[in-house]
C-alpha cells in the first residue's frame, strides 16, 4: 500500500478493523465502545461493520470488564477489553494480576490467555488527579503481563496487530495526547518486530532511554542538545515486557552515559527499573550516574500550571542533558 | 411547558418549603449555566465539566433534610449537590477554573471538590469510587453517637459497580446511618439505562439488601424532600435507605459533549420534565409568590452567579511552590522535586 497520513487514533481503529477482519474471533468489549464509538472515538463505528456481538457495550464495571476478557480467552476468542482510562486499572488489578497474569503459570501451562487490554494514561488535558496517571509500573511489576507502549503512529498500528496475535496477555497503554498526531506511515512496510526497541536517532555522546510520548520530548530535546554540539541516541522501547535491553546495553557501552525519561512517577517506576538495570549491567563502562528524568512523585493537579509542572517537558530533560554532559563533554 | 394538570395533580404538601426549595434549584440551574460560560471563555481547568441540569431537584430536595454534621460524598456531577449543601459559588467556581482561591486550591477541580467544613467527603472521578466512605463515615457517627448521618450521591450507572452492592449489604447488616442516592438521569455517557442494566428498577436491588428503598420523580422536587424527611428520620436511628430520584440529563454527559446518540425528540420530551420551571408554575398556580416576586429573585441569582465568573477569571492559578504540598501532611517533609535531586546527584558526580 502506498503512503498515507495517518493521526494515532486511525492507527490503531485501522489495527483493529484488520484484526477483526482476519480473525472473527476478535471481539472488543468495554464502556461506550460501540454505539458511542469510544472515549477517544479509537473504535468510532466499528460497530456498524462487525456488529453488537463483536463490538460489545458493557456497563460500568471494570472488574467483570476485565475478568469476562479472561475468560474469553481461555474459551478461544481473542478479546480486547477497553479500560477507558489507566487511572481504572486499579479497579481491575485482581482479573489482571492474580487471574490474567497467574493463569498459564499456576495451571501448570495448560492454557494461556491471550487478551489484549486496550488504554490510555497520561498528563495533557487537566483532568485531575484520577484521570491523569501514567501506571505502567503497576503493570511491568506484574510477571505474566505484556506491555506495550506506542509513541508513534506506525507503532500504534504495528504494536497492536502484533498484540492481537500474541500467546498472553497484553496491556497496551496509550497516550491521551497522541491521539491527533499525523505522521505519514506505510502500514504495509515490515514492522520492527514486537519487543525490539527503536533507536529513533544516533549519537556519541549519551543515551536517552524512553517510550510512550516521552519520545517526542527527547527527540525535541535531542535536536537543541545537537545546535550545542551533543550528539543524544534515543531508544524507543515500544514494548517494557518484553524489554530489549540488549539495544540499551550496545548503545550504552558505546557513550558511557545513559539517561531515562517517563511521565510515570519516579518512585520505584518504570525508570527506576531501567536505570537500575543499566547501572548493574554497564556498570565499568559508565562515566556518570544513569539519571532519571521522571514524573514527580506526586498526584497530577487539574490545575495545568501544576499539571505540566509535574510530569518531565522537552526543557527539563535538555537541562538535565546538558548537565549531565557539563564540562565533561570537552575533556 | 409545565402540565397545569401535572402541578393541580401533585398533592399540597405543607411540610414543604417550596419557594426555598426553588431558589436553590434556580441556584444550581444558573451556577451551571455560568459552569458552562467559564469553560467557552477558556478559563476552566480541566476538560471534564459535568452539568446537572435537569437534576436540581435531588440536590435541592433532599439536602433540605440533611443538618450541619451530616457528612456526603458525591459523583463526578456534583455541584448542585454542594451548592445544596450551603457551598460558597465563589470558592466553587474558582476550584472548576483550578484556581488557588478555590476549594482545594486548584488541585481538584470539578470532579474532586471537597470541604470538610461542611462535610463533603469529597466528589469523585471514579464511578462509584465516593460510595463506600459513607459507610465509614456512619459507623463514626455511631462510634462518636453524634445522631449525623452520611449521604452518598451517585448517578444511575454506578449501579453497574460491585462496590455498590458491597456498601449496600454493609449498611443494612450494620444497620447504619447512611442513605444511597441514585441519580437516574437515564444516561452513563452514551448509555440509556435499559442498554447497561438488566432490571432499570433500580430500588428493587436495594430491597434485596434489606434497605428501606423507594423511587420518586425528579420532576417534583417537593415530593424528592417528602421522601428525603421520610428516609432521613429513618436512618438516623438506624435504617439506612436506597433513594432513586427519576430525571433527565437535559444536555451532553461532558460541556463538549454533542449527545449524537440520542435524537432531537426524546431530547425534547425528556426536557419538559424540568424541576425548576414545574416548581416555578406550582408557587404562582398557588399564590406562593407572583411573576414580579420571581422575576426579582431570579435576577438576583443570576448577578449572584455573574460574579462568580468574574470573581474566577480575577484569580490566579496555583504557583508552582504549592505543587508538592499535600501529597502528606504538614508536618512532614515534601517529596523532593526531580529537578532538584537531579541536580544534586550531578553535583556530586
Ligand atoms: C470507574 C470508572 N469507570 C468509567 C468512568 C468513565 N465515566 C465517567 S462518567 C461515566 C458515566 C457515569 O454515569 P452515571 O453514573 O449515570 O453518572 P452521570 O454522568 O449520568 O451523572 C463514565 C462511564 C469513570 N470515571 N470511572
Ligand atoms: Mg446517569
Amino acid at each position: 500500500m502506498a503512503l498515507q497520513e495517518l493521526t494515532y487514533r486511525d492507527a490503531l481503529r485501522q489495527a483493529l478493523i484488520d484484526s477483526m477482519r482476519e480473525n472473527p474471533d476478535v471481539i472488543i468489549m468495554g464502556e461506550e465502545v460501540g454505539r458511542y464509538g469510544g472515549a477517544y472515538a479509537v473504535t468510532k463505528e466499528l460497530i456498524k461493520e462487525f456488529g453488537a456481538e463483536r463490538v460489545i457495550d458493557t456497563p460500568i464495571s471494570e472488574p467483570a470488564i476485565i475478568g469476562a476478557a479472561v475468560g474469553a480467552a481461555m474459551a478461544g476468542l481473542r478479546p480486547v477489553a477497553e479500560l477507558m482510562y489507566v487511572d481504572f486499572i486499579g479497579m481491575t488489578m485482581d482479573q489482571l494480576g492474580n487471574q490474567a497474569a497467574k493463569i498459564r503459570y499456576m495451571f501448570g501451562g495448560q492454557i494461556g490467555v491471550p487478551m489484549v487490554l486496550r488504554t490510555q494514561g497520561g498528563t495533557g488535558r487537566s483532568a485531575g488527579a484520577q484521570h491523569s496517571q501514567s501506571l505502567e509500573a503497576y503493570v511491568m511489576h506484574t510477571p505474566g503481563l505484556r506491555l506495550a507502549m506506542p509513541a508513534t503512529v506506525s507503532d500504534a498500528y504495528h504494536l497492536l496487530r502484533m498484540a492481537l496475535t500474541k500467546p498472553d496477555p497484553v496491556v497496551f497503554i496509550e497516550h491521551k495526547a497522541l491521539y491527533t498526531m499525523k505522521e505519514t506511515v506505510d502500514l504495509d512496510a515490515e514492522p520492527l518486530a514486537w519487543g525490539k526497541s527503536a533507536v529513533r536517532r544516533e549519537g556519541k555522546d549519551l543515551v536517552i532511554v524512553t517510550y510512550s510520548r516521552q519520545l517526542h520530548y527527547v527527540m525535541e530535546a535531542a535536536k537543541k542538545l545537537s545546535a550545542d554540539g551533543i550528539e543524544a541516541t534515543v531508544i524507543d522501547l515500544r514494548t517494557l515486557n518484553p524489554l530489549d535491553f540488549d539495544t540499551i546495553r550496545e548503545h550504552v557501552e558505546r557513550a558511557g552515559r545513559a539517561m531515562v525519561v517517563s511521565e510515570s512517577v519516579m518512585t520505584a517506576g518504570v525508570a527506576a527499573e531501567l536505570s537500575a538495570r543499566i547501572t548493574e549491567e554497564c556498570f565499568d563502562y559508565l562515566e556518570d550516574p544513569v539519571v532519571r528524568v521522571a514524573g514527580e512523585d506526586i498526584p497530577i493537579s487539574v490545575s495545568t500550571a501544576l499539571e505540566t509542572g509535574s510530569v518531565p517537558g522537552p526543557q527539563l530533560i535538555l537541562e538535565t542533558a546538558r548537565k549531565l554532559l557539563g564540562a565533561r563533554v570537552a575533556a | 411547558m409545565t402540565k397545569p394538570e401535572a402541578i393541580h395533580a401533585a398533592p399540597a404538601r405543607p411540610n414543604t418549603d417550596l419557594p426555598q426549595l426553588y431558589r436553590t434549584m434556580r441556584r444550581i440551574r444558573t451556577f451551571e449555566e455560568r459552569v458552562g460560560e467559564l469553560f467557552v471563555r477558556g478559563q476552566s481547568a480541566g476538560s471534564m465539566l459535568h452539568l446537572s441540569i435537569g437534576e436540581e431537584s435531588a440536590a435541592a430536595g433532599f439536602c433540605a433534610h440533611m443538618q450541619d454534621g451530616d457528612t456526603f460524598t458525591t459523583h463526578h456531577r456534583g455541584h448542585g449537590i454542594f451548592l445544596a449543601r450551603g457551598a460558597d459559588p465563589n470558592r466553587m467556581m474558582a476550584e472548576i477554573g483550578g484556581k488557588e482561591a478555590g476549594y482545594c486550591h486548584g488541585k481538584g477541580g470539578s470532579m474532586h471538590i471537597a470541604d470538610m467544613g461542611l462535610g463533603h467527603l469529597g466528589a469523585n472521578a471514579i464511578v462509584g469510587g465516593g460510595i463506600p466512605a459513607i459507610i465509614g463515615a456512619g459507623l463514626a457517627a455511631r462510634h462518636h453517637g453524634t445522631g449525623k448521618i452520611s449521604v452518598a450521591f451517585f448517578g444511575d450507572g454506578a449501579t453497574g459497580q460491585g462496590i455498590l452492592y458491597e456498601s449496600m449489604n454493609m449498611a443494612a447488616l450494620w444497620r447504619l446511618p447512611c442513605v444511597f442516592v441514585c441519580i437516574n438521569n437515564q444516561y452513563g455517557m452514551g448509555t440509556r439505562i435499559d442498554q447497561a442494566t438488566a432490571n432499570a428498577v433500580l430500588h428493587e436491588r436495594a430491597h434485596a439488601f434489606g434497605l428501606v428503598a423507594e423511587t420518586v420523580d425528579g420532576l417534583d422536587v417537593e415530593a424528592v424532600a417528602e421522601a428525603a424527611e421520610r428516609l432521613v428520620a429513618g436512618a438516623r436511628e438506624g435504617r439506612p435507605a436506597f433513594l432513586v430520584v427519576d430525571c433527565y440529563r437535559f444536555y451532553g454527559h461532558a460541556r463538549k459533549d454533542k449527545s449524537p446518540y440520542r435524537d432531537a425528540t426524546e431530547e425534547e420530551t425528556g426536557r419538559q420534565k424540568d424541576p425548576v420551571a414545574f416548581a416555578r408554575a406550582a408557587l404562582l398556580e398557588r399564590g406562593l409568590a407572583d411573576a414580579a416576586e420571581l422575576d426579582a429573585l431570579d435576577a438576583q441569582i443570576d448577578a449572584e452567579m455573574d460574579a462568580t465568573i468574574d470573581f474566577t477569571v480575577a484569580q490566579t492559578e496555583p504557583p508552582l511552590s504549592t505543587m508538592f504540598r499535600d501529597v502528606y501532611a504538614p508536618e512532614e517533609p515534601e517529596p523532593e522535586p526531580v529537578r532538584v535531586r537531579i541536580d544534586r546527584i550531578l553535583a556530586r558526580a
